[in-house]
């Protein structure tokens, strides 16, 4: 209206305002619906993640038995900025019964960003951890007095009993690749290292759960985010019930004391593992909490290999105990029938001495009584030598073909790959390639492998087979495949053999009189209707190792067992009594032969085995 | 007409600015309360916690508009200089009465409340200036009628700045170029000052960056380059011919490409050659301004040689003038230096904070940056941040519309004033209202350094709010008496 002159320089002045708020405009698009990265930044800022860790799943034993537990420990965190000036460390040190060394050593590990390198004042640093509850004691009651000082819950294993170390396994730190493999895990978590604990880790772990929190720009925790919907509660990992007798598994492990060995006992109906016995062994407890590290290092470099679960890794020739299976393939194959004959000339016999004086010629029954070399020898010649050798030896090949693979339905040769065992060797029956590779494809005959009629030679199996071996006898023809988690889908894992019902019968007949007449007799109790066969096997470590599979009773049988001590000599002498005690604990539930027990048990056929 | 003032009033005043200021004030206080919030925080009346403060603020400031509308709007005209020279004098003694509150000394404690004269000087200056420049016999003819308008705003810009180390309220004085422009002032005046905000960024930015070619700096040489084509281009307005235009250009082309190729020999200093180029211009458009008798070009060739020694004093001013936090600032500001926990730590926070707001906001004291004060300044000079964060760009948008509208309105009033003085205070009102926000949001959003003045009606605390509530409502006062008057 005035000042006409200038007039239009409103113009250019609304024009600034109207830039300027365009500028801004834009940049307020840019930063708020554009830029992707303030997002994630503001997060960062602001929320925490705090993890709330379940408790882990318990382990009990087949009668309900608690094997394995939690106990909780404490950890002690400091967070330096609440600590203020006037802060009493000899009291707080006399509440922990450390030393003002200790204390100050342990603060300057803590602020040194080197080995801390997530220190802040403003947050909670842990000042000791994996303390009992008796050590914060005291702490606790007078907590108020050190402002900045919390006390945190977590939980390690407990065990009930020293035993079944390597059936359990243990709980540890993760690593690395663990991390990589799983993004469940982060540094710090515990996950089970080996045994049942590794086997059934996502089980028994449970779930862990979250809590996001905010943290003011001091790193100050304000109380929980958006009124806590984003937190997940932890979900308890899930119980575990075990297939094992805690006190059949005590008692071998007693048995074994002093010698290194092995003892396995299967339900046979079930498949059900009732014990898995591996000496040397520790006490469990050994490896938790502080001093996990240590005594792993130490049971590392123990000589006689602890940590080696002997029971399913260690393989041994096995001895007279094969000829059970010799004579059942020899049966099926039509080599022998039960009523063939062969002559033993006792220990001048040839090719293969006879162990054992016996009437001669023998029948198939006698000859497992007696454990007769020659018997077997005679049969498993005769077995692969049915066609003859055939141009290029084609024929006995492929007979000594069939004949392995008739072994290897008993679950020798391979791993029990639907079983829940973690460590596993799979033993050997040597193939034909191997030996074509020795011999050539002609060079070899059934007299240059005769040492495999009688379990000797190339042949290696596991206590875990022996046991099973010894179960599928039992069975008449068929096995579960072995396993330690009492859950009715694993008995789906059945494996059925070709053989006629009709020889089991004959050799579980064989196994009967050898615990009344032959090798077993001194350690059979007759209510119990034992059956059994004794092995001794010659290794190249010395000793002969002893050996003894067996079940019992033998009309209706509960319990099937291999026990295995190593240079021990006679496998009546060593392995029977064990596995006899062992079928008498489980199947009265009680062991009446405490003299037999102490003979055995205090003997110590290996001074270097420690006990843990 | 003398009944129908007095009793009505409220017939005459505006409604609109009324409203968008209560609006502002609203809002600005419901962001005082989220920026504030704390976890034990009870209500946003309570008085021991800033939001609750504020709201006894707002009831003052809405008491002291109505006030400020009830009095015969002579009074201001008459008290104008009366007003100005007891400033002066409040000024002067504050610096004596103040405490160090963060390096500054413009705070007069009052028992429980503190005040900031320098927040109402802007309103006594700009009335005291509309009364000079308002005076009927008043034009602006030569530079000398400039000399006590800004002698009017200079002083009290020097007082703030040097004695009370306020830069920020001392900067706000700036906005009356605006004024000064609307009423007559060349518009060289305001292409001056961008020019010289942009020479000294160059020469700050690029000033230590070598040439790849020899010696001289990229900064150097881009103003020089930038003065060449400003001298051209004027010296080809007043004395439109187009050979003139293609000699000139076509001659510094020359020149500087001899140099270049001299240069593959031997080193050129770059740095001199542009600045004799810049000379030789200035020295031809004297000559040609007197020749022809255009004496404006003078200013030009003035001009140039004076940015010769600007560029050359930027940095000086820089290193020595300036203090090291305002330094870092500008530093960081122009991405010289990272600095995120120190000097950038605001600038990123406040970023952090806006940008994660999104779209639509995360919802009235949700935001994790502002209630866990990792913006500090949030509920003063860094406000816009909570608005930023808990309203989303939907938010931020609206707060920006209003002010523009808020501002645009002022300059409609002052528009259409019969008096002139009352529309020389209008246009200052508005100036300084468009300054501050400028400045503070072009400061949030990393745009400009950081300078520490309030937004208006949204950052916390009373002397702000009073001292614009004086300078609205004093306008809204001579507002609604525009059509008394017969001029």
């Amino acid at each position: 209206m005035i000042n006409d002159q200038f007039y239009r320089r409103r113009y250019v002045i609304s024009g600034i305002a109207v830039g300027v708020v365009l500028v801004y405009i834009i940049r307020l698009f840019y930063l708020q619906v554009i830029d992707q990265s303030t997002k994630d930044q503001a997060d960062n800022n602001a929320l925490v993640k705090q993890t709330i860790y379940p408790s882990r799943g318990l382990i009990y034993d087949r009668n309900g038995e608690l094997l394995v537990f939690n106990q909780p420990i404490y950890e002690i965190t400091m967070t330096m900025r609440d600590m203020g000036n006037n802060w009493d460390t000899l009291g707080f040190c006399q509440c922990l019964q450390i030393s003002r060394e200790d204390f100050d050593h342990r603060l300057e590990e803590i602020k040194d960003k080197r080995k801390n390198r997530g220190y802040s004042r403003w947050t909670p640093q842990v000042f000791m951890s994996q303390l009992k509850k008796e050590d914060i004691a005291t702490l606790q009651e007078s907590l108020f007095l050190y402002p900045g000082i919390q006390i945190q819950k977590r939980t390690l294993r407990d065990y009930t009993y020293k035993a079944a170390a390597h059936v359990l396994g243990s709980v540890g730190e993760v690593n690395q690749n663990d991390i990589d493999r799983d993004n469940y895990y982060t540094r710090g978590d515990y996950s089970g290292r080996d045994g049942l604990e590794r086997t059934y880790e996502k089980q028994l772990r449970g779930e862990k759960g979250m809590e996001v929190l905010m943290r003011d720009s001091r790193g100050r925790m304000q109380g929980s985010y958006q009124n806590g919907d984003l937190d997940k509660t932890a979900v308890a990992g899930t119980d575990l019930y075990t297939t094992l007798d805690i006190r059949l598994q005590m008692l071998a492990e007693e048995l074994l004391c002093g010698k290194i060995g092995s003892a396995v006992a299967i339900e046979p109906k079930t498949g059900e593992i009732l014990a898995l016995v591996s000496n040397p062994a520790w006490n469990p407890r050994v490896l938790v909490g502080k001093e996990r590290s240590k005594n792993y290092n130490a049971l590392l470099n123990d000589k006689t290999k602890p940590l080696l679960n002997r029971a399913t890794q260690a393989t041994y020739p096995p001895g007279s105990t094969f000829k059970t299976i010799q004579a059942l393939v020899c049966l099926e194959e039509g080599g022998i029938t039960p009523n063939t004959l062969y002559p033993c000339s006792g220990p001048g016999s040839t090719p293969i001495k006879c162990t054992h004086h016996h009437g001669s010629p023998v029948a198939l029954d006698k000859a497992i009584e007696q454990s007769c070399n020659p018997y077997f020898w005679c049969a498993f010649r005769d077995v692969l030598q049915k066609d003859g050798y055939g141009k290029e030896n084609e024929d006995f090949r492929k007979r000594y073909e069939i004949w392995r693979n008739d072994v290897m339905t008993f679950g020798l040769g391979k791993k029990f790959t639907d079983s829940d065992i973690g460590d596993q060797s799979s033993g050997s029956i040597p193939s034909t390639k191997y030996f074509d590779r020795f011999y050539g494809k002609t060079g070899w005959k059934a007299i240059t492998i005769r040492s495999l009629s009688i379990g000797q030679g190339e042949i290696l199996v596991t206590p875990l087979q022996l046991a099973n071996q010894a179960a599928t006898i039992a069975n008449e023809g068929y096995y579960i495949s072995p396993h330690l988690n009492r859950n009715d889908s694993m008995l789906t894992h059945r494996h059925d053999l070709n053989i006629a019902k009709k020889h089991f019968e004959t050799v579980k007949d064989g196994m009967h009189r050898v615990m009344v007449y032959g090798t077993g007799r001194h350690y059979a109790i007759d209510s119990l209707n034992m059956a059994g066969k004794t092995g001794t096997a010659q290794n190249s470590h010395g000793r002969d190792h002893a050996i003894f599979i067996g079940f019992a009773p033998v009309d209706d049988p509960k319990i099937a067992v291999a026990v295995v001590v190593e240079n021990a000599g006679f496998g009546a002498t060593w392995a029977a009594p064990i596995a006899s005690m062992m079928m008498e604990q489980y199947l009265t539930g009680n062991m009446k032969r405490k003299d037999l027990k102490q003979r055995i048990a205090g003997s110590v056929l290996n001074e270097s085995v420690k006990k843990w | 007409m003398r009944a129908s003032r007095n009793g009505n009033i409220l017939q005459h005043v505006d409604w609109i600015t009324i409203g968008l200021f209560l609006a502002l004030v609203i809002f600005g206080w419901l962001n005082i309360y989220g920026a504030s919030y704390t976890f034990d925080q009870t209500s946003i009346f309570d008085f021991s916690n800033r939001a609750g403060k504020q709201f006894a603020w707002i009831i003052g400031s809405v008491f002291l508009g109505a006030v400020l509308l009830l009095i015969d709007y002579k009074t201001y005209d008459v008290l104008a200089y009366f007003a100005y020279g007891a400033m002066l004098l409040l000024l002067l003694a504050t610096p004596f009465l103040a405490h160090d509150i963060k390096g500054s000394m413009s705070w007069i404690s009052l028992g429980p409340v503190s005040l900031q004269p320098a927040e109402f000087a802007k309103c006594i200056v700009a009335l005291a200036i509309a009364k000079y420049m308002g005076r009927y016999d008043y034009k602006i003819r030569t530079w000398r009628d400039l000399i006590v308008p800004f002698a009017l705003i200079g002083v009290p810009a020097l007082i703030i700045m040097v004695l009370q180390k306020e830069t920020g309220s001392a900067l706000v004085f700036a906005a009356f170029l605006l004024v000064f422009y609307r009423q007559g002032m060349s518009g060289y005046v305001l292409w001056m000052g961008v020019a010289a905000v942009a020479l000294f960024i160059i020469s700050i930015r690029w000033g230590g960056l070598a040439l790849p070619l020899g010696t001289g700096s990229v900064g150097i040489l881009s103003c020089m380059l930038l003065l060449t084509a400003v001298e051209i281009y004027f010296i080809c307005k007043e004395h439109k011919m187009r050979w003139q235009l293609l000699i000139l250009t076509g001659g510094v082309a020359v020149i500087y490409g001899i140099c270049l190729i001299i240069n593959i020999w031997v080193n050129v200093p770059f740095d001199w050659i542009s600045m004799g180029v810049v000379i030789a211009l200035a020295l031809y458009t004297v000559f040609v301004s007197i020749y022809w008798r255009k004496y404006m070009l003078l200013i030009v060739a003035a001009f140039s040689v004076f940015c010769i020694g600007y560029t050359q004093a930027c940095d000086f001013v820089f290193t020595h003038v300036l203090q090291p936090h305002q330094r870092i600032r500008i530093e960081v500001l122009l991405g010289m230096k990272e600095d995120p926990a120190g000097a950038g730590y605001n600038v990123n926070q406040a970023r952090i904070a806006i940008g994660s707001g999104r779209f639509f906001g995360k919802g009235y004291l949700n935001g994790t940056q502002t209630k866990l004060q990792f913006v500090p300044e949030q509920d003063t000079d860094f406000i816009f941040c909570t608005v930023g964060e808990e309203w989303g760009f939907v938010g931020s948008l609206g707060v920006l519309l209003v002010y523009l509208f808020f501002i645009l309105r002022l300059i409609e009033i002052a528009e259409r004033q019969r008096n002139v003085s009352t529309q020389i205070y209008a246009y200052a009102v508005a100036s300084i209202f468009l300054f501050h926000l400028t400045i503070n949001v072009g400061m949030v959003l990393g745009l400009l350094p950081v300078i520490g003045i309030p937004l208006p009606f949204f950052s916390y605390g009373g002397s702000s709010l009073w001292g614009f509530t004086m300078l609205l409502f004093i306008l809204l006062r001579l507002d609604a008496a525009r059509m008394e008057q017969l001029r």
